[in-house]
């Protein structure tokens, strides 16, 4: 959101910010030098849209700047480690304990966990150390999520090269991608509102989902790298999961929210937490970020489901609950920005927000039945 | 407002019931759930089809409608607030602004214009009676086009929502010049007001198309039946494809098409799969489904009444029916559905039980290897249906499959749908073939063989000394009797014996005695069957015995497949099927052209910021004011360093 005070944009960039631009810039070239002839028209401009697009990201949010590279050059060590041979990861020390997808995903596991204790007790402490040590973990949790990501998408072509494909595409991964995203967004709002004290709610719905992860990867060995059935082979997939889960994060970092906001009011941590009228802006700023996103979603779902299923929207279950989801969001928003609501009333519709969010999430796969079954528990 | 938030939450609480109860289910599946009370109630509410039901059709329209009229009311107010300057505030009105203050400050106009246009301001100036001038500006005011946008969209989507809609086949219905229907007609049979013309804007239906065959019109679900929709052009499908990964999962379905158009006669030919539909004069083609299309079959038909007769060939299709005579009975041979690729899970159960380290490993790799995904080969599913219409279902399996290391023909039987099948495994010998067995079978079935068997089987008791000569006829007796048992009732019948006739405490030993003298006795009967059939006698080992148990186990569970007559598959000759969806949708582009205007609107409405500085620029000082069209910490910020930046300004000056 632009002050009115402000320089425009180009004489606001500084020396890093060109050197973060030349670094990715660089790296799209090599990759283009180096696989230009295996790509169609469609991924040539994909490949120069998403350099713009983290470009913009790093100059909007300087931790970014760091965060991505790091991400990337760990991943790059892991396939550098694989050297095309899938079975390395078994036999490499690096891969075994650290960098394969699935130990990267372990350590983001534990790491979360640590995370969500270190906060709770720097919280309950007023230990500042305590909290950013819980940031800097979630910040490392958030890298190996990442790079765990890219190297899955390695793996998977190492399986087989039809095998290859998008690591977004069943409840595993998503489940990461959520732990990431949600985890990354709330290291955006940190510091920029300097509440830090929040992450201990924020991390709770954070190791939740950690729970789920372990529980399905050692009950169920859902991690097992799946080629993609047909009706999944579609680059609406691409775009059209991330940016749901953009949504689904923002809705739970919302909620959590206004889970600490409630206590707040309530004189419950009052002393230990924001004040909760940052709180209160902080959830009407996730919620409006999660609103877009989660429409940005919706309507790539309809354009896929326009070439999938036949027709743009079928009042299939996952269909109507991500409406149900969205007139809730709306009217959310509608409250405050028409009837001026604060407070008390929208926290706790935020905390409701998230039951209908997650049936739609996940409820909707387990109870019932429709096209949209991607994971089954 | 209040009333279309409560329609609102109808249509929410509409939807929410339509996800829970499955929609468009053939009727009698509702009537069978809900019993007959509730499912004419339901049936009145509409709620099998709950998104295409009237009342959730006029609360949509009724919203579009009240959203129409919202913008109408509102947007003149709305529109002359986002050109005005708010330049008739009056110094009261300044002041009693939240951010507001009297700077000791003075600002040249022509500077103070320039210094708020430098930062992207719209300024306009307005001079006072009193000498002052006051510099109204502002920023950001597309953000009230956000609203705009925003609520025109939902207009806009609603509007192509009923364009694709089926609201005039509704009124149709209701008019009763359209009508739906219920009965299984061949398609020319099918009468004129249950068809659509081929000018119809908006459909979606489907049809089931064999390789080599054509359709040039399609069903669609209407209530409790359907209705035919007339296509511009004939759809003939040439071949169709599925492809799968190494793992058994399938990685591609696709149909190669031949379209004709109906008036010109030209043709064209194209490939579809999923996620890339083919369109054709404004309907688009989807790879929906597959299956069998109907494929030529070659049987052979053992009679199991007569097992020592060779098997008579037997041709048929699958998919079809046609009927059967056996035993001078007549039946209707109802078959299924040809599958060629069957992929079943053959991991051995109980292999889950895992260490916590073994966890730990399996959940490093990304790849399990030790699932035994297995394609088994092709089957065919058939019914038999008897005079009094009773029926059992079979599903036969073509291909010999292994397990412990030896090899069976494997056929399942229920006579109920709901059940699982029960699989009877028929051993396979040298030859591969159930010859061997049918002979066993036949053998175990003759009576007139039993006299010989049992001298055979008693002769080598007395031989190998197993049982005393005073003991000999009491012991020929009994394997004359446990066999004709056998063969009558299988193990269930000795059972069945034992359980009326023999004491508890003794059952055990009396069914240990008769299992040994049926496993005994087996090896004769297969020796007088190869006999009886000019054969040699088999060799006594370890692998014909296990045929020889296999073989008594196969026995006893026909009598559960309870048919007169065994079909084994020899061949076939795969013609498949692809289901098309074909769907016609003009509103289509107006639902994005919406959802564009929505995306813009939603932008603009939460990532602009309205803001509104008034510069007063009087003789002795200067009064700023700010608003913004939120009250937040960004204004606040604003607000001092613009107080900061006017002083500093002042002070260079």
């Amino acid at each position: 959101m632009e002050m009115v005070l402000q320089q425009p944009l180009y004489k606001r960039l500084a020396a890093g910010d060109w050197l973060y631009a030349l670094l990715i810039v660089v790296a799209a070239g090599y990759s283009f030098s180096l696989y230009g002839s295996a790509l169609d028209y469609y991924e040539q401009l994909i490949l120069a849209g998403s350099s713009i697009a983290l470009v913009a990201l790093g100059w909007f949010w300087p931790s970014w700047r760091w965060f991505f590279p790091l991400a990337g050059a760990v991943s790059l060590l892991a396939i550098q480690l694989y050297d095309h041979n899938l079975a390395r990861a078994a036999e490499s020390f690096g891969l075994k304990y650290l960098l394969s997808s699935q130990s990267s995903f372990m350590w983001m596991c534990t790491l979360f966990f640590l995370a969500t204790v270190l906060y709770w007790a720097g919280t309950l402490s007023r230990a500042g150390l305590l909290m950013r040590m819980g940031s800097g973990l979630t910040w490392a949790a958030a890298v190996f999520a990442l790079a765990g990501l890219f190297t899955r998408w390695y793996e998977s072509y190492l399986i087989a090269p039809d095998v290859g494909r998008i690591p977004v595409s069943n409840l595993y991964e998503v489940f990461i991608l959520f732990c990431l995203i949600t985890a990354l967004m709330y290291l955006y709002y940190e510091a920029k509102f300097a509440v830090r004290q929040v992450g201990a709610f924020v991390l709770l719905v954070i190791s939740a989902a950690v729970g789920f992860i372990l529980w399905y990867t050692f009950d169920r060995q859902a991690h097992e790298i799946q080629p993609l059935i047909p009706a999944l082979q579609s680059w609406w997939m691409k775009i059209h999961v991330p940016a749901n889960f953009v949504g689904y994060g923002a809705f739970a970092m919302s909620a959590m929210i206004g889970v600490a906001q409630l206590l707040i009011r309530r004189g419950i941590l009052a002393s230990r937490l924001p004040s909760a009228e940052v709180l209160d802006e902080v959830m009407y700023k996730a919620i409006a970020v999660g609103f877009l996103f989660f429409t940005i979603a919706t309507i790539l779902g309809a354009m896929w489901a326009a070439d999938a299923w036949g027709g743009y929207w079928s009042w299939d279950p996952k269909e109507t609950w991500a409406l149900i989801v969205w007139l809730n969001y709306a009217a959310w928003l509608h409250m405050r920005l028409v009837k001026g609501w604060r407070g008390e009333p929208l926290a706790w519709w935020a905390v409701v927000g998230l039951l209908v969010t997650s049936f739609a999430f996940i409820g909707v796969n387990m109870f019932l039945s429709g096209l949209h079954s991607y994971g089954a528990l | 407002m209040r009333f279309a938030i409560g329609l609102l939450t109808i249509l929410a609480i509409a939807s929410i019931i339509g996800t829970v109860l499955k929609q468009n289910e053939p009727y009698p599946n509702y009537a069978f759930e809900f019993g007959q009370f509730w499912f004419v109630a339901f049936e009145k509410l509409g709620l099998y089809d709950v998104y295409h039901s009237s009342w959730f059709l006029l609360i949509l329209a009724f919203l579009v409608l009240s959203t129409t009229l919202c913008i109408i009311r509102n947007g003149p107010t709305f529109l002359r607030e986002m050109k005005s300057f708010r330049e008739r505030a009056t110094d009261n009105s300044l002041r009693a602004m939240r951010h507001s203050q009297q700077l000791d400050l003075t600002l040249d106009e022509a500077r103070a214009m320039r210094l708020l246009q430098g930062h992207g301001l719209r300024v306009k100036r307005v001079p006072r009676d009193d000498g002052s001038v006051l510099l109204a500006a502002k920023k950001g005011s597309v953000n009230k086009l956000g609203y705009f946008f925003a609520h025109i969209a939902m207009v806009v989507i609603c509007i192509g929502g009923l364009m694709d809609g089926n609201l005039p086949l509704k009124l149709g219905e209701l008019t009763g010049s359209i009508k739906p229907e219920t009965r299984e007609l061949p398609q020319a049979q099918i009468p004129e007001q249950s068809r659509l013309g081929a000018g119809n804007l908006s459909f979606r239906g489907s049809v089931t198309v064999p390789e080599g065959k054509s359709a040039d019109v399609i069903f669609m679900n209407s209530g409790n039946g359907y209705l035919v929709q007339e296509l511009p052009f004939i759809v003939t499908l040439k071949k169709f494809h599925v492809d799968y990964y190494s793992n058994g999962m399938p990685k591609l379905f696709a149909s190669d098409l031949i379209i004709t158009d109906k008036g010109s006669g030209k043709t064209s030919e194209h490939t579809i799969k999923v996620n890339h539909p083919l369109v054709v004069d404004g309907v688009a083609i989807y790879q929906a489904s597959f299956g069998d299309g109907g494929s030529p079959l070659q049987l052979k038909a053992w009679n199991l009444q007569a097992p020592q007769a060779a098997p008579t060939d037997i041709k048929g299709n699958s998919l079809g029916a046609q009927p059967l005579k056996v035993n001078g009975r007549d039946y209707q041979l109802e078959f299924g559905e040809l599958r060629v690729f069957n992929v079943e899970n053959t991991d051995a159960p109980g292999s889950d039980d895992k260490s916590l380290e073994q966890r730990l490993n399996d959940a490093r790799s990304v790849r399990q290897d030790t699932k035994a995904l297995k394609n088994i080969g092709p089957s065919i599913s058939f019914k038999l249906r008897d005079q009094h219409g009773q029926a059992r279902e079979y599903q036969h399996y073509m291909a010999p499959m292994q397990q412990d290391g030896e090899w069976y023909q494997v056929a399942g039987v229920r006579s109920d749908v709901a059940q699982p099948f029960q699989y009877l495994r028929i051993p396979l010998d040298k030859d591969m073939s159930i010859a061997s067995f049918m002979r066993l079978y036949a053998a175990l079935k003759n009576p007139a063989l039993y006299d010989e068997i049992r001298e055979r089987t008693t002769a080598k008791a007395m031989q190998g000394q197993a049982i005393s000569p005073a003991m000999q006829q009491q012991f020929s007796d009994s394997v004359r009797w446990v066999l004709s048992r056998f063969a009558q009732g299988g193990f269930g019948a000795l059972e069945q014996f034992l359980d009326d006739k023999v004491p508890a405490d003794k059952r055990q030993a009396i069914a240990q005695t008769y299992i040994k003298i049926l496993q005994g006795a087996v090896v004769d009967v297969m020796d007088v069957a190869q006999a009886k059939a000019g054969l040699a006698p088999w060799p006594q080992d370890a692998k014909h015995y296990r045929f020889l148990l296999d073989s008594l186990v196969s026995v006893s569970a026909l009598q559960d497949y309870a048919a007169p007559v065994y079909l084994e598959m020899s061949g076939f000759e795969q013609v498949q099927s692809s289901g098309l969806q074909m769907t016609r949708s003009p509103g289509k582009n107006v639902v994005y052209l919406g959802s564009l205007l929505l995306v813009i609107g939603i932008i603009l409405m939460f990532y602009v910021r309205e803001v509104r500085v008034w510069l007063l620029l009087q003789r002795d000082g200067t009064r700023l004011a700010m608003t913004s069209n939120r009250h937040n910490r960004d204004l606040d910020q604003d607000f001092e360093r613009m107080v900061d930046y006017l002083n500093k300004q002042a002070g260079e000056a």
